[in-house]
């Protein structure tokens, strides 16, 4: 393999890398703070991009104006989920809410299949992600660099928001003890609806990325991509922030490079991030940044 | 899911009703990918049929009713699917389906319980063979394999190829070695072939790889799900090679997702496009029919030719056999010669596919031309 091969490979596992991480914040953020598997995450992502796809094509907005209207748009309706499948249950075991939450996933899914249809559609892209970079050998589309510098902006913006502000410390209350957050005066389902909304936009803002370095969309577009981004939180240290952004971006690693150093495996490399998987939960279920967390009896 | 389910039944139970009793009508079901990664092509197919339905909805003075239900592209689907319509509604012959794998699924089924079943777009040689009641009425994979590769070595000159293929479809893994064999044979060389799954959508590792090899031209016997995103990714990675696919990359909308990174492409197909000239008349009244019935910019494609070839060449059977029992339509059907269709006159060989040429599409200008078609050196 060449040098410059090499690079191209290393790039091309950085874009993949930082979008699972993107992800994958948004699904450790929720994990986190309400101990909840939001299998829905992958629905919304799909949501966020057909958002933008339709402010486009139907309501002709500008490219940033769809993309703004796209992530408050999931925003609303991330909190509207929780509303509605989630608040119901929260006194209920947890396992209730998971199950709700695959149920909302299959809901979301089938209404996009309905309204939506299931054929894939073009996304437009603003011109100046078309044009590539050429160094030498290498190319680099501006979105190579964009996205993992965006996924290290919002892990830095969650971080100060659950370390630096109040509604952060509400959040940190309740991931320890709910019904003490409730005595200590914590408006608990205020600052959940505000973790589902940040959790939905990002999955939005994540869902855009997508769309812009994959310029295809459908209403399953969510589902390969949850998986892996859950596989990177899980990696990381599902909770973590941190932990999701280090798993991202090397779970985009071994993908690529897999492909990269074993061509002939090529066919098989989901394999190798769901091997990573079943590995991290046999040997160290906490992932790399995870702490173990006693439950109470 | 459940909801389009819904739907299909609460429409289907209203048809249901109209109809009087099963004697006065010839039942024929309809298994096709509506939803999943294949939906694009079984929707068009699904309108050929209905089309076709429209133009001839009866058939020996008796009602003819579809009942139509989707795999949803999956292997199991697909065999449930077409349980249901041979034990729950009942259907004397069975159009379905596209995609080889599903064929496959649904067919060992109709095999079983001695449905003749008519295949729209499956190529794959294995779906009809060693069968007594599947059919189709588009050319087989080595034909087709064939076909690109004399393209390629003969027409454009290249004597080196690349493959990206997926691994996890009958269809792609069938052609890919169709293509290796004829192109090898005619004496170019494969220098290089990557896997993939179905439902990727990162291909850059594989087609950096691809690059370094320095091929002339990448066969992708893909999906048109994926296979428009692997052109873009191939442009945007600097690929200068030409890029070549197979029937299953045939769709009006290829331009509009694929953008200027499918300029050039070219790929072998069923006789038949709107842009062809001297059609056929079957040819030339199925696109003025079509052209009738939808906006101007939804052009009519191969699959809905196909799906409307599927039900006609069945309600040809059964006129000819004078009958609607399946025993006595799978002999029709295995007679059937030189049936003029929308893709061509099609003859039903001693392996129960369709003997019929290949045709050639290129994309020039950011439209699709229909080049001409090939005979293909085996």
């Amino acid at each position: 393999m060449t040098p410059e091969m090499f690079i191209q490979h290393a790039l091309n596992s950085l874009t993949l890398g930082s979008l699972y991480a993107l992800i994958a914040i948004g699904y450790t953020m929720v994990y986190g703070i309400l101990r909840l598997i939001n299998f829905a995450h992958s629905e919304i992502f799909m949501l966020g991009a057909y958002f933008v796809f339709w402010g486009v094509s139907l309501f002709s907005l500008p490219w940033p104006l769809a993309v703004a209207a796209s992530i408050v748009f999931t925003a609303g309706l991330g909190i509207m989920v929780d509303r509605i499948a989630y608040r119901p249950l929260r006194d209920a075991p947890r396992i209730s809410a998971l199950i709700s939450s695959i149920g909302v996933s299959f809901f979301l899914q089938n209404v996009a299949i309905v309204f939506f249809q299931a054929i894939p559609r073009g996304v437009y892209r603003p011109e100046w992600m078309e044009q590539p970079w050429i160094v030498g050998a290498v190319r680099i589309l501006p979105i190579t660099l964009f996205v993992p510098v965006l996924s290290v902006l919002f892990m830095l913006g969650l971080l100060y928001i659950v370390y630096r502000t109040k509604t952060g410390l509400g959040m940190r209350a309740i991931s320890k003890d709910i019904e003490t957050s409730y005595l200590m005066g914590v408006n608990v389902n205020r600052v959940i609806a505000i973790t589902f909304g940040i959790g939905s936009g990002l999955a939005a803002a994540s869902g855009i990325m997508w769309a812009l370095r994959y310029p295809q969309i459908q209403p399953m577009m969510g589902t390969i991509p949850g998986f892996k981004a859950f596989i990177a939180a899980v990696f990381g240290g599902i909770g973590s922030i941190q932990g999701a952004v280090v798993g991202g971006v090397v779970l985009g690693f071994i993908e690529i490079m897999t492909v990269a150093f074993f061509p002939d495996l090529a066919g098989y490399r989901d394999a190798f991030a769901f091997i990573l998987l079943i590995g991290v939960l046999l040997f160290k279920p906490t992932g790399l940044f995870g702490a173990r967390v006693e439950d109470k009896v | 899911m459940k909801r389009i389910l819904a739907l299909c039944m609460a429409a289907i139970f209203g048809f249901a009703s109209l109809a009087l009793a099963a004697d006065d009508t010839v039942r024929i079901g309809v298994f096709l990918p509506l939803t999943g990664q294949n939906a694009f092509g079984g929707q068009l197919e699904l309108e050929g049929v209905q089309m076709a339905h429209k133009e001839a909805g009866t058939v020996l003075g008796k009602k003819v009713e579809l009942f139509v239900v989707d795999n949803k592209s999956d292997k199991v689907e697909a065999a449930n699917a077409t349980k249901r319509l041979i034990e729950k509604e009942k259907v004397q012959a069975i159009i379905g389906t596209y995609g080889s794998s599903l064929a496959m699924a649904g067919g060992e089924v109709s095999e079983k319980a001695g449905i003749p079943q008519v295949g729209t777009s499956c190529t794959n040689p294995l779906v009809t063979q060693g069968k007594k009641y599947i059919f189709r009425v588009c050319f087989i994979d080595p034909l087709q394999g064939a076909g690109a590769a004399t393209y390629a070595y003969k027409t454009l000159g290249f004597k080196k190829a690349a493959m990206l293929v997926d691994v996890a479809n009958d269809y792609s893994v069938g052609l890919s070695n169709f293509f290796k064999k004829s192109f090898t044979k005619l004496g170019g060389q494969v220098v290089a072939t990557l896997n993939y799954q179905s439902g990727d959508q990162d291909f850059t590792a594989q087609l950096t790889k691809i690059i370094s090899e320095k091929p002339d031209v990448l066969f992708i016997p893909s999906y048109f799900a994926e296979g428009a995103i692997i052109m873009k990714q191939a442009k945007e990675l600097g690929a200068t090679f030409k890029i070549m696919g197979g029937d299953a990359m045939d769709n009006p909308d290829i331009v509009k997702i694929g953008g200027k990174a499918v300029e050039g492409f070219v790929q072998t197909t069923f006789p038949y496009d709107p842009s062809m000239k001297n059609m056929n008349p079957t040819a030339k009244k199925f696109t003025d029919a079509w052209k009738a019935t939808h906006s101007a910019d939804k052009e009519p494609n191969v699959n809905a030719a196909l799906g409307y070839d599927a039900y006609m060449i069945i309600l040809d059977a059964i006129k000819r056999a004078n009958s609607a029992k399946p025993e006595d339509i799978t002999k029709a059907l295995a007679e059937t010669k030189g049936f003029e269709g929308v893709t061509g006159a099609t003859t039903i060989n001693e392996t129960h596919d369709a003997v019929k040429p290949i045709g050639m599409i290129i994309i020039k200008d950011g439209k699709k031309v229909y080049e001409g078609e090939i005979t293909p050196e085996l």
